[in-house]
């Protein structure tokens, strides 16, 4: 059993509109996906529908080879920044804690062992000195990191990360894909919706290129093939800006 | 009338015992279900739920049940709609809530008009605290420990769902579960406050000393914490005016906590307006 995620003809609808259509492949263990595609292309939806957070009209997902529900405690999910309030009344440290919920069950207390592995965990992202401030205190990139800490809290066995590079700085941006490296390197099996072409062939193996349906699903230099690419970005105009980097406008 | 006189007659009235004791499980329960209320953004969800009790107490009156079912009956059938219509068409969910609970507070104004005396409508809606039974008191009291031990016990759940359901989710909370079963202990909590401030004022204490904790610490048990205190101190104040100047104690209970908001929201040691404004300027003069 080699495979980390089997994702089987997955439809989703949202109020009778179509946004993700007939969608399928399977991921191998200890790889580092990227789920691009161009604005509207259903990539939040796809790892959200892949873990039964919104509704499928049809399709079959499994991981690690079991059925959604059996495996859901070997999955850490880091949601988008914008969908967390930031003014919540709770501390970095805590929020790390959160991580340690599942493997604990209902009604269980986090206890001192659980607190010392959020703070291990913490200090794995370089934030521990700041584990008693409120949340909302931090940069974009500190709260990126403490929801990846968070993650590696939980101890899981398959990532996923929604949009996790949006706003946030270099310095946190190259630890997180260092984190990111190590847990490959362990078998982790990691999947990141991505916005933007530009570091893809830099921080991933494989890549699934979405539009509604599944353009391309394989190795990095094969879905960034110029004809590939422009089968999903039809109506973007692609092109290269002074850095070289392939953007989309 | 002094604070003297008001312990006196604290210890000789036994109608007063009661209003005490029933206020300040509605100042303990308000508050800690209130935390919970605002950081889910359900402020106006609370003043639904509460209003929507009214058709249920009535129904209840006429045919002889316990007031408590009836108001859980028809809280949680409004709570239900307003998902409905939000969920299922282009209705905002502020707009199903402002559709959904006025129709059923206006049945309940209707069906309350049958009943034989308008003075019940005027004691529901504003409360009573001074006719507080032996019954309803250990009613309150039973609502208290149901609410504040589940909140104890779920804590964790009720954190994770509030901060991050979709991770709550994720790792297979049932957050519409959670979401309903916060809605039917609204409704009891509402039910516990009816004799206390009335439907009307429920909102207030739900919203206002939490709001109050908001201001003042940046951690969740804390906030529970200090939103029951404040609400337990409003309702003692509250009492106070209320049976000193003869005043409806749902009115002298909530301007209590009110004020009390006021002073955190001017003095708050990390969010008053004062400080803030103080650092303004204290920066300002460093420049120049």
């Amino acid at each position: 059993m080699n495979e980390a995620l089997e994702v089987k003809e997955l439809y989703v609808s949202y109020q009778g509109d179509i946004v993700v259509e007939n969608v399928s492949f399977s991921i191998e263990k200890g790889k580092i996906v990227g789920i691009i595609g161009p604005n509207g292309a259903g990539k939040s939806t796809l790892l959200k529908a892949m873990l039964d957070l919104i509704p499928n009209d049809k399709g079959h997902v499994r991981i690690l080879g079991k059925d959604v529900d059996d495996a859901r405690k070997l999955v850490a999910y880091v949601p988008q920044r914008s969908d967390i309030d930031w003014d919540f009344p709770i501390t970095v440290l805590d929020v790390v804690v959160i991580g340690t919920y599942p493997a604990l069950g209902m009604m269980k207390r986090p206890k001192k062992e659980q607190r010392d592995w959020a703070l291990e965990c913490l200090k794995k992202v370089g934030m521990e000195e700041f584990k008693n401030r409120q949340i909302g205190e931090l940069s974009g990139g500190q709260q990126q990191r403490v929801f990846l800490a968070r993650a590696l809290a939980q101890k899981a066995e398959v990532f996923f990360l929604d949009e996790p590079f949006v706003g946030i700085d270099a310095t946190s941006e190259e630890m997180i894909m260092l984190i990111l490296q190590e847990l490959r390197t362990e078998g982790k099996t990691i999947l990141v919706v991505h916005h933007d072409l530009s570091k893809a062939e830099f921080y991933f193996d494989e890549l699934i290129l979405l539009k509604k349906s599944l353009i391309q699903y394989g190795e990095v230099q094969k879905v960034l093939e110029p004809a590939v690419i422009s089968k999903a970005y039809m109506n973007h105009h692609l092109f290269l800006n002074r850095f070289g980097e392939v953007q989309s406008s | 009338m002094k604070i003297t006189e008001f312990v006196h007659a604290l210890m000789t009235y036994g109608f007063l015992q009661k209003a005490l004791f029933t206020s300040i499980m509605v100042g303990v329960i308000c508050g800690v279900m209130g935390c919970f209320i605002i950081l889910r953004g359900m402020a106006l969800m609370g003043d639904a739920i509460s209003h929507a009790v009214l058709p249920g107490v009535a129904l209840s009156y006429m045919i002889g049940l316990n007031y408590f079912i009836g108001a859980v009956v028809t809280g949680v059938i409004t709570a239900i709609g307003i998902g409905f219509v939000s969920q299922n068409s282009r209705i905002k969910h502020d707009m199903a809530i402002g559709i959904m609970f006025t129709s059923v507070f206006a049945v309940g104004i209707i069906l309350i008009t049958f009943m034989k005396s308008s003075a019940d409508l005027y004691h529901i809606l504003f409360g009573n605290v001074l006719s507080v039974r032996s019954s309803d008191m250990w009613m309150t009291l039973v609502i208290g420990i149901v609410i504040i031990g589940l909140v104890y016990l779920f804590y964790k759940e009720l954190l994770v769902s509030t901060f991050d359901p979709i991770m709550a989710q994720s790792y297979g909370l049932p957050n519409k579960i959670i979401h309903y079963g916060l809605m039917i202990l609204l409704t009891m909590v509402t039910v516990a406050s009816l004799q206390t401030v009335g439907i009307i004022l429920v909102v207030a204490m739900l919203i206002t000393p939490a709001a109050t904790a908001y201001l003042l610490t940046n951690r969740l048990w804390i906030m529970i914490y200090l939103a029951a205190g404040i609400g337990v101190v409003s309702a003692i104040v509250g009492l106070y005016f209320s049976f000193s100047y003869n005043l409806a104690s749902g009115a002298t209970i909530v301007l209590v906590s009110a004020f009390l908001f006021g002073i955190a929201f001017f003095f708050s040691p990390s969010q008053g307006l004062i400080w803030k404004a103080i650092k303004i300027r204290k920066n300002r003069t460093n420049l120049s």
